[in-house]
């Protein structure tokens, strides 16, 4: 039941994102804010570097001995009255939730911000299934309203702004009088505050994500500023922690190295607010908790990803540092990706689990610029990662037949250095020619799709090649 | 003859997909011991110089980090002046004098009649408290985190349901980092974890709205530190 993407589209979704005013408003926050926060703290923290390096190999030990650790984390999971779900596919994941949910004659159910939930469409397969799970994370409440995706893996309503949140709040809180003032930020907060606590209060199942599982003590943790995984983990009568297999780490020792880096890479936080450590269901003195504690464990294809060439993915801990320093994504935001995942990380793990043949345009919309895999928190080699799926769409076909034979046309000069230079050097001249006077083209036979967005510069003066033979050898 | 076709579990299904990936069978002795190893050595990592102060600095960063983080933070030199910062606390607030706190022997052996007007309540909230008290296990100075855990004695809903949540942490649980109150819990609590800790870094907040920064999300709007005793360092705001 996992989201229908509209990857394949990604060139128009993203032509129409470069258009809409009010995306492209809300988009500046991104660039500005989170960059400047994480490399405020990044730089008061002289360990930092230290850290990312720690937390890289953390996750590469981890992943090494996935099996055992899994089993180790199962088994203490149990030892404490949780109970643990695999699930192969994002279809077995829906279905042990909705059979969780029947069997305490759920109606409702509130939900933390959960990624994987999001992968694997929980939302719309429980509402099929009479269940009406309400997000409670204020940014996935939001786009919940408007039917839409996360636009960004912690700031889900990113692509908006506060006219349009307003809208949507007046649209769906029809119950409150028409004429009131909801200008503010604070008034909105407040409003959805008000409004979600009456859900978290009446809610039979809480679900949420998890940011970590810890091998050593078998307990699921989460990381909030809001507070709502909290409210949604500790009030109905059982907590359904939704993870993929590779959010275990061994020891909470582990998890306090991999906090250092999360909330500072994210939100550009020391701290987030609430870091909470859940292990099993309510203990027979506890005045309050969950009853039952359940934990869904994924596979969704990532066990396949463990033997190949994106094993690095895995060590993803979705801080959305790639996308807040990406500059395609400053440019079209994260809708446009088409899928739950965008920027650098959603372009190489898209491909993954949806398929190359959906998502090739992703791992093409970069200018591997490289800032990703710079600010990555466990120094993923996002741009390498990238090349490979280029190679792979390459190999397979799937690029079309333009800009196959262009490459082709490309190798064939690039393999022939004289050639090469021979070519550039008369193209550069019959270029200038045609174009004195006038510093550009506006239009150029066989380049219209880039000339149709910006003007082409008439070359001037010597080739960059021909300038460098001349200063390295005076 | 009849083949027997045994479906695998999703459980082994995905097992044996991590160890075809990985190309191992899971038996490898050298393996299980690095695993078994970790698991019961837990080492430590890198660890930021920046906690590791004698007791009244790191004190002191404490509560320069809890108010970096928009909580606020008072000290008092003894247990028994905590009633009086809590009610000086609420009427600095204009909150009615009435807390709600669980049945922690810290708390429990306060002198809270010294506030005659201040009502204390025991036990979890359900969502109608203004004001609750809780006792933290521990904190940490490196980020101004409180360290929490769940049971009877502090209830978990009164960390996020009650608008104001005022928490007690005595100067000598005041750790320079994360390792040391994970070494504690440890100790405390064995094997087995407390169904919930709670590492807690300032008041409930939201950026969600055009990235503006709103504190009272869906928890407590204040977030209001007491540290009690010697080393507690002088008191860095008002509160």
């Amino acid at each position: 039941m996992s989201t229908v993407a509209t990857s394949p589209r990604f060139k128009d979704n993203a032509r129409k994102a470069l258009g809409d005013r009010e995306l492209q408003s809300a988009l500046k926050f991104v660039e500005v804010n989170f960059i400047a926060r994480r490399r405020e703290v990044a730089d008061k923290l002289p360990e930092f570097e230290a850290l990312r390096d720690s937390a890289r190999d953390i996750k590469d030990h981890t992943l090494a001995h996935l099996d055992l650790y899994l089993e180790a984390y199962e088994k203490r999971v149990t030892e404490q009255g949780g109970q643990v779900h695999y699930a192969v596919t994002a279809d077995d994941a829906c279905r042990i939730a909705l059979d969780i949910c029947r069997e305490l004659g759920a109606k409702t159910v509130t939900k933390g911000k959960s990624m994987i939930g999001e992968e694997i469409g929980i939302n719309d397969f429980l509402e099929a299934n009479a269940i009406t799970p309400i997000e409670t994370d204020l940014g996935e409440y939001i786009i919940q309203l408007r039917h839409e995706l996360p636009s960004h893996i912690i700031a889900p309503a990113v692509h908006l702004t506060k006219a349009q949140v307003e809208a949507d709040f007046r649209r769906a809180h029809s119950h409150l009088p028409a004429d009131r003032s909801l200008v503010e930020p604070e008034t909105m907060l407040a409003e959805a505050r008000a409004v979600l606590r009456e859900k978290f209060l009446a809610a039979d199942v809480g679900i949420t994500g998890a940011n970590f599982l810890v091998a050593e003590t078998g307990s699921s943790i989460i990381v909030t500023n809001e507070g709502n995984g909290d409210l949604t983990q500790t009030l109905p009568k059982a907590h359904i922690v939704l993870a993929s297999i590779e959010k275990l780490v061994p020891t909470l020792e582990d998890a306090a190295q991999m906090l250092r880096v999360l909330a500072r890479s994210a939100t550009g936080q020391e701290m987030s607010v609430y870091t909470t450590v859940s292990t099993g269901p309510r203990r027979a003195d506890d005045p309050d908790g969950p009853g039952a504690y359940h934990v869904i464990i994924l596979d969704n294809g990532r066990s396949a990803m463990l033997g190949g060439q994106f094993r690095e993915m895995l060590r993803c801990i979705r801080c959305g540092a790639c996308m807040n320093h990406c500059p395609v994504y400053h440019a079209v935001g994260g809708h446009a990706y088409g899928w739950v995942y965008p920027g650098p990380m959603g372009a190489v793990l898209t491909p993954s689990l949806i398929g190359v043949d959906k998502a090739g345009h992703l791992p093409n919309a970069s200018t591997f610029c490289g800032r990703c895999e710079e600010v990555c928190p466990v120094r993923i080699p996002l741009p390498k990662l990238m090349r490979h799926w280029r190679e792979r769409e390459f190999e397979r076909h799937l690029s079309p037949a333009t800009v196959r034979s262009s490459l082709a046309l490309w190798a064939f000069f690039a393999k022939r250095p004289w050639l090469y230079r021979a070519a550039t050097s008369l193209a550069m001249r019959a270029l200038a020619f045609l174009g004195r006077g006038r510093g550009r083209f506006r239009w150029l036979p066989l380049a219209s799709s880039w000339t149709r967005h910006r003007d082409f510069p008439t070359p001037q003066g010597a080739s960059f090649q021909a300038q460098w033979k001349k200063r390295s050898s005076p | 003859m009849e083949e027997t076709v045994i479906a695998m579990s999703a459980r082994d299904t995905i097992l044996a997909s991590i160890r075809a990936s990985l190309g191992v069978t899971g038996q490898e002795a050298p393996r299980r011991k690095i695993v078994a190893d970790r698991l019961s050595a837990h080492p430590a990592g890198v660890v930021p110089r920046r906690g590791q102060l004698p007791a009244p600095e790191r004190a002191e960063l404490f509560a320069r980090m809890v108010e970096a983080a928009a909580g606020t933070l008072a000290s008092v030199a003894s247990a028994e002046d905590v009633p009086s910062a809590v009610a000086a606390f609420l009427r600095r607030h204009n909150l009615p004098p009435s807390v709600q706190r669980g049945g922690d022997d810290l708390l429990a052996a306060l002198p809270w009649q010294r506030e005659p007007s201040l009502e204390v309540a025991v036990g979890p909230s359900d969502g109608r408290q203004l004001a609750s008290v809780s006792h933290a296990f521990g904190a940490v100075a490196e980020t101004g985190t409180l360290v929490l855990t769940a049971g009877p004695d502090n209830p978990t809903t009164l960390n996020f349901l009650p608008d104001n949540h005022i928490v007690v942490v005595e100067a000598k649980d005041i750790a320079g980092d994360f390792e040391t109150v994970l070494a504690r819990l440890r100790d405390r609590f064995g094997d087995s974890l407390p169904r919930v800790v709670n590492m807690i870094t300032g008041p409930s907040r939201s950026a969600d709205i055009e990235q503006t920064l709103i504190l009272g999300a869906h928890g407590p709007r204040r977030l209001h530190v007491i540290v009690v005793g010697e080393g507690a360092g002088p008191a860095t705001g008002t509160g």
